[in-house]
C-alpha cells in the first residue's frame, strides 16, 4: 500500500516536470531533431543572440521590468504607508480595491486596459505595456511592505513629527529604515511578475514592441523552433531562481 | 487604427473627476493642517482611479454602447446571436430583395447563430472538467503527503509548489514540444511500434494542458488544511471504533472542505479564462471563450471591440459570481497563498 502511494504521488510529479526537463534538455541539443539527440551543443544559444528580434525583445523585457520595479516600489510603498495609518472604513475600501487586480484574470485585466487606450487614444505599445505593468505590480508591493508596517511601533512616526521632523523626513528617516525589507521584497515581485507576465502585456502592446513572452508566444503558434527551447530554458531557470529568493525573503521575514 | 472619438462628454466628466479629487485632497489637507500620513496614498488612489476603476467601468460602458458611441443593447443581443450586429448593419432594401428573390437569412449565412453562447457553455465544460480531474487527482496526492507517516511529504509539496510560480505560458510550450509530430512522445509510440499519433490540435490536448497546468492550485490548498488538521481527531475515530475508510468520509473529507473549496476556485477560474492554452495546443481548432475575446480584440479587422466587452463583462459577473460563492463557503480563505 505503501509503495503504491509513493508510486502515485512520484507519477503526478513526473507528468508536472517531465515537459520542462525535456525541454531544457532539448536546447542543448546540436541537432534540430526532438527525438533524437546528437550531442551536447551551446549552439541554440548562442543563435539565440544572433537574433535581432529576440535581443530587442530581450532589452524591451528587462527595461520594462526594471522601470516597472521602480515606478510600483515607490507608489506601492508610500501608498502603504498612507493607508496603514487610515482609519477603518477608507482603509477597507482601498484594501478591497487593492484586490481587484490580483483577482481578476488577467485577461479581463489586460482588456480593460486596453480599452483605456483606445478610450484616450494612446497608441499601444511600450509605454502602455510599461504602464499596465505598474498597475499590476503595485498590489504585490503594498502587500510586501505591510506586514512590515504593522510590525512597526505606533507611535515612532508621530514622536518625530512632536520632536520637529516634518512629514517627509519623518517619512525618509523614521518610517523608510524600518520598512526597507519589505520593500525590497516588494521591488524584487515587481520585477519578477514583470518579467512573468503575458496575458496583459499581450492585451496592451502593439505587434511592433514585444517582450519576451508575447514573441514566444507569437513564435510558437508557427510551431516550436529549438531557439525557443533555449529561450524558454533560459527563462524557466531565472525565473525560478528569482522566485526562490522572493520566497525565502518572504519567509525569513514573516519568522 | 482607430476612429473612436471620445465624445465631448466624455473630456467633460473626465476634466470633473479630476477637479473633484484636487478639491477633496486640497480640503483634506487644510482641514488637517499639514500632510497626514493617508496623503502618502493620494498618488495610489489617483493611479488605482484611472487604471482600476475607470477601465473596469471602459468595459461596462463599451459593452453598452454601438462603434459610435450610443446607447445599445445591441451587443448582449449579440452574445445570444452572434449574427445579430451583421444582420442589423445590412442595408433593409438589400435584405428585402434578397427576400424577394426567395432567398432566407440561413441562405445568407445570416441566420441566428449561437456561437457565443455556445462557446461559453463549451468553456464552461472544459473548465468543469478540468477541475474534476484535478480534484480527483490531486486529492489523493494532497492526502499521501499530508500523512504523518510518510517523511518525504512537506519536501514534496515544495515540488509541488515550484510549478505554480512558472511561467504558463511557458509551461504549455513544454507540453507542446513534448506532444508535437516530431516530438518525445511519438517517437516513443513509435518505438514502441504502436505507431505515430495526432496528439496535438484536438480537445483531449488542450484538456491536457489544461490539468498539467492548474493541478498544482489543486494540490496545494488541499494539502495544507489537510496538514493544520489535529491528527488527534482521526485518532480518536479510530480509537472510537471506526474504520479507516468511515474516518476519512467522517472526520477527514467534511474538515478539508475548506481546501477543497479554494482548490476548486483556485482551477475553476483560470480555466474558463485561458486563452492561449486552447491556441496552442488546439491549434486554433478549440475555441474556448477566452479565445472568443481575445479575437474580438485583436484578430479580427472589424471593429468588435464592443461585443468584445460585452463578452468580458459576461466573464466578470461569473468571476465574481464564484468568487462571491466562495467568500460565503469558506469567509476567512487565503486564497492558497501564492507567493
Amino acid at each position: 500500500m505503501k509503495i503504491i502511494k509513493r508510486f502515485y504521488v512520484g507519477l503526478i510529479l513526473f507528468f508536472l516536470y517531465i515537459p520542462i526537463v525535456v525541454l531544457i534538455v532539448q536546447s542543448f541539443n546540436a541537432g534540430k531533431s526532438r527525438a533524437k539527440w546528437e550531442g551536447f551543443s551551446l549552439h541554440w544559444y548562442e543563435e539565440l543572440f544572433r537574433d535581432p528580434n529576440i535581443v530587442n525583445s530581450l532589452i524591451v523585457t528587462l527595461s520594462i521590468a526594471l522601470l516597472a520595479a521602480l515606478f510600483s516600489t515607490i507608489i506601492g510603498t508610500l501608498a502603504a504607508i498612507g493607508i496603514h495609518a487610515m482609519r477603518k472604513k477608507p482603509q477597507q475600501l482601498m484594501l478591497t480595491l487593492n484586490n481587484i487586480p490580483m483577482t481578476m484574470p488577467d485577461i479581463v485585466t489586460g482588456i480593460s486596459l486596453m480599452l483605456l487606450f483606445i478610450f484616450t487614444q494612446v497608441e499601444r505599445g511600450y509605454f502602455t505595456m510599461l504602464l499596465a505593468h505598474i498597475t499590476f505590480d503595485i498590489p504585490y508591493v503594498i502587500l510586501s511592505v505591510m506586514p512590515k508596517l504593522k510590525q512597526m511601533n505606533k507611535h515612532s512616526y508621530e514622536a518625530a513629527l512632536d520632536l520637529g521632523a516634518t512629514p517627509s523626513y519623518a517619512l525618509t528617516h523614521v518610517i523608510l529604515p524600518e520598512v526597507m525589507p519589505g520593500v525590497i521584497t516588494g521591488a524584487l515581485l515587481a520585477f519578477t511578475l514583470s518579467l512573468d507576465d503575458f496575458t496583459i502585456s499581450y492585451f496592451t502592446t502593439s505587434p511592433l514592441v514585444q517582450n519576451l513572452s508575447t514573441l514566444i508566444y507569437s513564435q510558437a503558434r508557427k510551431g516550436i523552433k529549438p531557439t525557443m527551447n533555449a529561450l524558454s530554458a533560459i527563462m524557466f531557470v531565472a525565473l525560478l531562481a528569482l522566485l526562490l529568493l522572493v520566497n525565502k525573503r518572504s519567509s525569513k521575514q514573516e519568522n | 487604427m482607430t476612429d473612436f472619438q471620445v465624445p465631448l462628454w466624455g473630456y467633460v466628466l473626465m476634466g470633473i473627476g479630476f477637479a473633484a479629487f484636487l478639491t477633496l485632497l486640497i480640503l483634506y489637507v487644510r482641514k488637517n493642517r499639514g500632510f497626514k500620513r493617508p496623503i502618502f496614498a493620494s498618488p495610489y488612489v489617483l493611479w488605482i482611479i484611472v487604471f482600476t476603476v475607470i477601465p473596469c467601468l471602459l468595459v461596462a460602458y463599451f459593452s453598452f454602447t454601438d462603434p459610435a458611441g450610443n446607447f445599445t443593447l445591441d451587443n448582449f443581443k449579440n452574445f445570444w446571436d452572434s449574427n445579430y450586429n451583421t444582420r442589423k448593419a445590412m442595408d433593409p432594401e438589400m435584405l428585402s430583395q434578397y427576400e424577394a428573390m426567395g432567398l432566407t437569412l440561413d441562405d445568407l449565412g445570416l441566420g441566428r447563430d449561437s456561437i457565443n453562447i455556445d462557446t461559453l457553455v463549451f468553456s464552461l465544460w472544459m473548465a468543469f472538467l478540468c477541475t474534476a480531474v484535478c480534484l480527483l487527482l490531486g486529492y489523493p496526492a494532497a492526502h499521501i503527503m499530508a500523512d504523518r507517516e510518510f517523511k518525504l511529504g512537506p519536501t514534496l509539496v515544495i515540488l509541488f509548489i515550484v510549478p505554480m510560480w512558472m511561467n504558463f505560458l511557458l509551461r504549455t510550450i513544454a507540453l507542446m514540444s513534448l506532444m508535437e509530430d516530431g516530438g518525445l512522445i511519438n517517437s516513443v509510440l513509435e518505438w514502441l511500434g504502436i505507431g505515430r499519433q495526432k496528439l496535438l490540435n484536438n480537445v483531449p490536448a488542450v484538456q491536457v494542458g489544461m490539468i498539467y497546468n492548474f493541478l498544482p492550485f489543486m494540490v496545494f490548498p488541499i494539502y495544507n488544511v489537510l496538514n493544520k488538521m489535529d491528527y488527534k481527531l482521526s485518532e480518536a475515530a479510530m480509537d472510537l471504533g471506526c474504520d479507516k475508510w468511515h474516518t476519512f468520509y467522517k472526520v477527514t473529507l467534511p474538515l478539508s472542505v475548506p481546501g477543497i473549496v479554494s482548490g476548486i476556485t483556485m482551477v475553476f477560474m483560470p480555466a474558463v479564462t485561458t486563452f492561449y492554452i486552447s491556441r496552442l495546443l488546439g491549434g486554433g481548432k478549440v475555441q474556448l471563450f477566452g479565445d472568443l475575446i481575445e479575437a474580438k480584440f485583436l484578430s479580427t479587422s472589424l471593429n468588435e471591440w464592443n461585443v468584445g466587452s460585452a463578452l468580458s463583462l459576461v466573464m466578470m459577473i461569473l468571476i465574481l459570481l464564484s468568487l462571491g460563492l466562495l467568500n460565503k463557503v469558506d469567509p476567512d480563505s487565503e486564497g492558497g497563498g501564492m507567493v
